[in-house]
């Protein structure tokens, strides 16, 4: 039973180790960034060994679920946490705050949680297990206004959301008389619960969980947050983060929402709409790169909607399939964007004038990345959203599918447009060659193996999709 | 021999292609070389087609030395190559013409190479439409040719030739391209481009609907199609307005090939292709036919007498000249079957040779002059008789035969004409009688303002006197004088092959 | 087992593209001679496979490979070429090999032609696009065709912005992605839907070519996604009146970048709308072939009048290939044997034609730094293989006989005549102004009057690349023009199969 939650116990383990030893190592080279990675490493090698679930089943008295889905999005959050320890050693003011890789361990571990609860008190309590650290993260940096904004920003709305959520929690077990999100199904599937009050708790529940994975209208927190926050820590908000959101949705909606007598689908496929459009036309006019990647990451949650209003196997897989994708692309996007931000002084968006020249390797890497955004093969971006599309085509939404495509070319084109002034704008006086970018060891690293993610998602896809697939089954088996 | 005579007219037809890709080869400095090289390889075209001359056996029914290569297997087109009485005249005037032409290029020293590749090519081009039987292959030559003679005025011609080349190309383009429709009409019906085929199954065609009209209109309307583009290149007026425009600006050899022999592709389209396919048509509309004939004859003559400029009015002559092959052919559809038909026809067909050989000449004599004195304006020569006196008696002998003399060729094939078609269409024919009177006076006009009257000074004397012509020159002319005077005198060595083939084939 | 030569081909320029990224900046020639080794690769084994097809008469898909690839929704890496696909192939490593040697070029005398700033990246992402289109013209596979014609898509847009003429290369650069892209998005739409349906009709989930021709979907549904899905594809092949973005993009990019778009891209928006759009849904073809050949039609005249009052050098060019492109979705339209069989023809001729094209104004822009008609003059003295290349391109273009524009554009127009013979004499104009233009062109900038910028500036002759590549591309013109027979056939079995799926119509 304690296979279930392995991950989660080594994570604490390790957080704990950090904990004690950390305090000896103070003004010295960014040890616990290398120990954090490496113990995160070490974490998912040791799950994948022993911690692979063979069916799935219940533990903890139903609390938590032990199945493929809970395991595939646990590793994804454990890669990003990794990679996003390398990044945060590039960056001097995290480097050295151990206490930085003890909340994102603790992050991670509320994440974990949200991947396999399956019970209602679980569930907020990994909700909130996560969000607490990630407040104080994006808030880190407490000498600069701008991060102070967004700490504070983002605790406000994230607890003003998670407190209508819990109001809505509430009101579903006070109605259903139990909090296993299985029993919630059966009851609603049987009729014992009255559909009128779905809709007002689904409504409830929306809202909170539309906060996490900044689904419009409840996105406007994003873009500040993002932009404010320490860049390494926006990375990892804008994935990690969003992907716990979604497991958390899916499982949810799956499970306690059987989709036949609650049509939550058509009530999702509005929000993707609305999502996209905002997302993207909102990013068109933007000049800062991190505001812009926030937009634009506002826009994904919208695709990845798609799939989920699918309530299909293939509709889940390519989800879970997108949130793998999107996790690499986005966290190798902000990896580049600190990496350079940390040497431009800026990220703005003339400030990258010239990059090429300087250094054609990140320029090439900041290419691969962002075309997989906008969907282009033969990077991963372009198969998760023709996946996506398969699916809403399949489930008979080619309205939505449409608006996903309209919204593509809108997102293509911003994303272009940055690349003009990566290789085609020059730096003043066109001096780039006296002014070359060096990268640190672990930013090279992480972000090599991202990006040879990225492609290797988009190229040889079907290892990636058959996990996706096994994960997604797993949501439909009793 | 078995293979040559299995293969006489693929060899006549790419002889001079051939020899224009070797040609690529040379160095382009030598241009001794290059002249004699293009002017003896001309040759040998030449003499295959006099070996096919004599190897041809008038008396047998249908096309002779036949071959048959695939071509366009997808559209049932091959290349279909046969020769009967008719093209056996006009590919002997075509190899008989290009190496006087290249001889009497011998004077261009300006990237003489190019010039001469393409002039090989322009001989392929036109022996191929001649030597055609399929529509598609025929249309494929048709067109071909264009494109080395374009350039040639385009390049080689004097001062306003860009215009002149581009108003021949697009005019011609242009003409051709109700043709083309057509061409690709008859390939869409029958599935086969091949002549003999289509002059069966597309006369076999009279009745029913094709694409929602009746077949005779539809007929009707591919017939003007066929005919407008023939009667561009004839040229038949109101379409002649290319013609004098580009026999002008051309360089000397270009026009001898332009009259001598490119205009009569027009007219042997009308008897290859618009009598056999249509009769009935032409039938109907052979008296507008001659309408125009008539107005090719009578304007052409007046046209020319206006002229000053010397080359010009040697232009409109082919206008006039041609007109009465178009008279003759008008008769022939007007009459088909009868003896003033064939009589008509038999004219019209020795019309065209005869009149590559003079006009021919007349551009060449022309060129003589322009090349020594820069100048074509009639009003600047004169008396210049006994400067040149060679070059005097050439002139008039070449211009009598254009007149019409009794004795020389012009009048043999004219007479015939004008005997068929009188009978035929009386009043055109007397019309036309009347415009070769104007033939005699602006040829008058021509022999007296350059030859005769008051000798211009400037001629006479110090840098600008006039030489005479070099023996290269009359080696030129001489082939074309002896012809004349032979068909002149004996013309029945000719008109045996032509009448054999006008026999069978209307 | 065969030997992998579709892959190889396919996977040949990705993988140049990565070596030549690894290669030090610095060491420019270096990099141009792994990029035409790489080309020269390509050049010949697509001939390989042209000729074997050829010479051993085959019928049918070809050269097949199959590796699955994602099993679960019946996607697998599977090529294969036929009659149509097989000549666009060997087109395709024509212009790759060609564009190369005249990106080659020369920096001396004030002269700067061919690429020389970056061309490391350049040779990079060229190569991409050609993997791309390669993958395109071989892929057996629904799902493989779209992610090879995006991966031919999006270099572009840098190939352009990065390379391309100062004045509007970011305009042109985006409006063409974005035109581009939003065809093929919405085609992508209807394949999914396609894909979905079948897999309703036969209960197999696949997204192969070969099954979904077989999927029998209903009439209903190819009137409803006939012609998104061709239209999609279509905006690629320059259709009226979705052409805007051709001229401008053409005009943008640098020399190679414009002869592989002309060249060969716009035949794969032709390509892929009639092996996605005409074979997989032909009774929706049928449905909608007279709007398409209406299109065409204005496609074809009215390009040609556009491109007759042009005085840009290149945007001539630019409008006269949205007027021949109109003239392969008109063989398109007609659905019949010749119309089919000259599209497929066209596709090749015109590739060849536009390249030679493009690749003869880019010299002459490179050495007299203006495209404006009036300005130029003389230039056949200097160069005189650019002149003489860029006449029989012309010859080609006005549909010569004995060149190859003809034996494509004969048996369209028969296609045409056997639909509607009013079309036909409509678009039967366009020669006469082609002819028209061509030779105005040929006059005012090789011949005549010797310009300015040839009295005040040193313009030397092209290099020897650059002479072989325009005697490479003429070859082609000539060789096919005077005997059809060398590829006639193969596109004709290409057709026959297209018609087999029509209905035998």
């Amino acid at each position: 039973m304690l296979l279930a939650i392995l991950p989660e116990l080594l994570l604490l383990v390790l957080a704990l180790l950090l904990f004690i030893v950390e305090p000896f190592w103070k003004g010295e080279r960014p040890r616990s960034g290398w120990v954090t990675f490496y113990g995160l490493l070490l974490i998912m090698i040791v799950s994948l060994i022993f911690g692979t679930p063979r069916a799935s089943q219940e533990a903890f008295g139903g609390m938590i679920r032990f199945d493929w889905f809970a395991f595939l999005f646990k590793m994804l959050f454990l890669f990003g946490a990794a990679l996003t320890a390398l990044f945060f050693m590039d960056h001097p003011l995290l480097s050295k705050r151990g206490e930085a890789y003890l909340l994102l361990l603790a992050a991670t571990l509320g994440m974990c949680l949200m991947a396999s609860a399956s019970d209602l008190v679980m569930l907020y309590l990994a909700i909130e297990t996560t969000s607490i650290p990630l407040y104080v993260l994006a808030g880190f940096f407490l000498n600069e206004q701008d991060s102070t904004e967004a700490g504070f920003k983002y605790l406000f709305f994230g607890a003003l959301t998670s407190a209508v959520m819990l109001y809505g929690l509430s009101l579903l077990f006070g109605l259903a008389g139990t909090t296993a999100l299985a029993a919630l199904g059966e009851k609603f599937a049987s009729g014992q619960l009255s559909l009128q009050v779905a809709w007002g708790i689904l409504a409830l529940v929306t809202v909170g969980l539309a906060f996490k994975v900044s689904v419009a209208p409840f996105h406007f927190w994003a873009p500040d947050v993002y932009q404010g926050a320490p860049t390494a820590v926006t990375g990892f908000l804008s994935t990690a983060s969003k992907a716990a959101g979604f497991a958390v949705l899916l499982r949810l909606f799956l499970m306690a929402f059987p989709s036949a007598q609650i049509p939550w689908p058509l009530l999702l496929a509005i929000l993707a709409a609305l999502t996209m459009t905002i997302g993207n036309l909102l990013a068109l006019p933007q000049t800062n790169l991190k505001r812009l990647l926030a937009y634009s990451s506002i826009a994904h949650a919208g695709y990845i909607l798609i799939g989920v209003v699918a309530a299909t196997e293939l509709g889940m897989t390519s989800v879970i399939f997108y949130l793998i994708v999107y996790l690499l692309t986005n966290l190798a996007a902000f990896g580049i964007l600190m990496a350079l931000g940390k040497v431009l002084g800026s990220d703005e968006v003339t400030a990258y004038n010239g990059l090429s020249r300087r250094s054609p390797w990140l320029a090439l890497a900041m290419l691969v990345a962002f075309l997989s955004l906008a969907g282009m093969p033969p990077f991963g971006g372009f198969v998760a959203k023709v996946f996506v599309f398969a699916a809403g085509v399949e489930a008979g939404y080619i309205w939505l599918v449409f608006v996903g495509v309209l919204n593509s070319i809108v997102g293509l084109y911003y994303y272009l447009n940055v690349m003009k002034y990566v290789y085609l704008y020059r730096m003043p006086g066109e001096e780039e060659k006296k002014h070359p970018i060096q990268l640190s060891q672990a930013t090279a690293w992480g972000l090599g193996v991202l990006i040879l993610g990225v492609i290797l998602l988009g190229t040889v896809f079907a290892p990636w999709f058959a996990f996706s697939s096994q994960a997604a089954q797993a949501m439909f088996l009793p | 021999m078995d293979f040559l005579n299995a293969h006489l007219l693929s060899l006549i037809l790419f002889f001079p292609t051939l020899a224009a890709l070797v040609m690529l080869f040379l160095p382009s400095k030598r241009v001794g070389l290059l002249r004699w090289y293009a002017f003896l390889v001309s040759l040998v075209p030449l003499a295959l087609s006099i070996l096919l001359w004599f190897q041809f056996d008038p008396s047998r029914e249908g096309f002779q030395f036949e071959e048959r290569y695939i071509w366009y297997a997808a559209l049932h087109s091959s290349l279909h190559l046969g020769v009967d009485g008719l093209s056996l005249t006009m590919v002997l005037l075509t190899t008989l013409l290009t190496p006087l032409a290249i001889l009497a290029s011998f004077s261009i020293t300006d990237r003489v190479k190019a010039y001469m590749i393409l002039f090989l090519l322009l001989e392929t081009g036109m022996l191929g439409v001649f030597l055609a039987l399929d529509l598609l292959i025929f249309f494929v030559f048709w067109e071909v040719g264009l494109v080395p003679m374009y350039f040639l005025i385009n390049q080689w011609g004097s001062a306003n030739r860009d215009y002149a080349s581009l108003k021949f190309m697009i005019y011609t383009m242009g003409g051709s391209l109700g043709l083309l429709l057509s061409i690709q009409l008859l390939g869409v019906l029958f599935q086969t481009y091949d002549l003999p085929e289509l002059y069966k199954a597309w006369n076999a065609l009279t009745e029913g609907t094709l694409l929602g009209m009746s077949v005779s209109t539809v007929k009707t309307i591919a017939f003007w199609a066929f005919v407008i583009a023939f009667a561009i290149k004839v040229p038949v007026w109101p379409f002649h307005t290319w013609l004098p425009d580009a026999h002008t600006e051309a360089p000397t050899a270009g026009s001898m090939i332009l009259a001598g022999v490119l205009l009569k592709l027009g007219a042997y389209g009308f008897l290859r292709l618009v009598l056999p396919l249509y009769p009935l048509e032409a039938r109907m509309y052979a008296g507008a036919l001659a309408l125009l004939a008539t107005a090719a004859i009578v304007f052409g003559a007046f046209g020319s007498y206006a002229q000053n400029d010397f080359k010009r009015l040697v232009a409109y002559s082919s206008v006039n000249h041609m007109g009465f092959v178009v008279l003759g052919i008008a008769a022939a559809a007007l009459a088909a079957g009868t003896a003033d038909a064939r009589i008509a026809l038999n004219g019209a067909i020795l019309q065209m040779f005869n009149h590559g050989l003079s006009a021919a000449g007349m551009f060449f004599l022309v060129g003589v002059i322009y090349e020594r004195t820069h100048t074509r304006n009639l009003n600047e020569l004169g008396g210049l008789f006994p400067l040149v006196p060679v070059y005097g008696g050439i002139l008039i002998f070449t211009s009598m035969a254009s007149l019409g003399l009794p004795g020389l060729n012009g009048f043999v094939s004219e007479f015939l004409v004008v005997r068929g078609a009188y009978p035929v269409l009386t009043s055109y024919t007397a019309i036309s009688m009347l415009g070769l009177l104007f033939t005699g006076a602006y040829i008058l006009k021509a022999i007296r303002q350059v030859l005769h009257g008051p000798l211009n000074e400037h001629w006479a004397h110090g840098e600008h006197r006039l030489t005479e012509m070099t023996p290269r020159e009359i080696v030129v002319m001489a082939p074309l004088m002896a012809l004349i005077l032979l068909i002149g005198v004996w013309p029945s060595w000719i008109l045996k092959v032509i009448n054999e083939a006008v026999m069978r084939l209307f | 087992m065969q030997f992998p030569f579709l892959s190889v081909i396919v996977f040949t320029p990705l993988v140049a593209a990565l070596i030549i990224l690894m290669l030090p900046a610095r060491r420019k020639d270096l990099v141009r001679s792994v990029a035409l080794a790489a080309a020269t690769l390509d050049l010949i084994l697509s001939a390989w496979v042209y000729l074997t097809y050829l010479l051993q008469g085959l019928d049918g898909y070809q050269f097949v490979e199959q590796y699955s690839w994602l099993p679960t929704l019946g996607i697998s890496l599977h090529f294969g070429v036929d009659g149509m696909s097989t000549p666009l192939i060997l087109l395709t490593g024509i212009v790759m090999f060609t564009g190369v040697l005249i990106s080659w070029g020369e920096e001396r005398n004030g002269v700067s032609a061919g690429i020389q700033d970056r061309p490391r990246e350049f040779f990079a992402f060229l190569f991409i696009l050609a993997s791309g289109v390669f993958g395109v013209f071989a892929s057996l596979d629904l799902f493989m065709l779209f992610f090879f014609y995006e991966i031919a898509v999006f270099p572009m847009y840098l190939l352009i912005v990065i390379w391309g003429w100062v004045v509007t290369r970011e305009y042109a650069a985006m409006k063409l992605t974005l035109y581009l892209f939003v065809g093929s998005v919405i085609s992508l739409v209807g394949a999914l839907a396609m894909v979905w349906t079948a897999y309703q009709n036969t209960g197999v989930l696949s997204f192969d070519l070969l099954h979904l021709e077989q999927a029998g979907f209903s009439a209903e549904f190819q009137r409803l996604w006939f012609l998104p899905v061709f239209l999609g594809f279509a905006v690629l092949g320059g259709i009226w009146p979705f052409h805007n973005w051709s001229p401008d993009g053409h005009v943008a990019a640098p020399t190679a970048v414009s002869m592989f778009h002309a060249g060969v891209l716009m035949k794969l928006g032709a390509f892929a709308a009639l092996r996605v759009g005409i074979m997989l849904m032909p009774q929706g073809a049928k449905e909608w072939s007279w709007l398409i050949l209406g299109l065409a039609t204005v496609n074809v005249v009215y390009g040609a009048f556009i491109a007759f009052v042009q005085t840009d050098f290149k945007y001539v060019i630019g409008f006269s290939s949205v007027s021949h492109m109109g003239l392969v979705m008109m063989g398109f339209a007609t659905l019949s044997r010749e119309g089919l069989l000259g599209a497929g023809l066209q596709m090749f001729s015109h590739g060849v034609m536009t390249a030679l094209f493009f690749a003869v104004v880019g010299m002459v822009y490179d050495r007299a730094h203006t495209r404006h008609i009036p300005d130029l003059g003389g230039f056949a003295k200097v160069m005189p293989y650019p002149a003489i290349g860029f006449i029989i391109g012309g010859l080609v273009s006005m549909g010569m006989p004995g060149f190859s524009g003809f034996i494509a554009e004969f048996p369209i127009f028969m296609g045409v005549w056997k639909t509607q013979w009013l079309i036909a004499v409509i678009a039967a104009v366009s020669i006469v102004v082609t002819a028209s233009y061509i030779l105005i062109i040929v006059r005012r900038v090789f011949f005549g009057e010797a310009s300015e910028v040839l009295l005040h500036h040193h313009v030397g002759d092209v290099t020897p690349l650059d002479k072989l590549a325009i005697v490479t591309l003429c070859a082609f013109m000539v060789g096919l023009g005077l005997f059809p027979g060398l590829m006639a056939p193969m596109v004709g079995r290409g057709v026959d199969y297209i018609l087999h799926l029509l209905g035998g119509a």
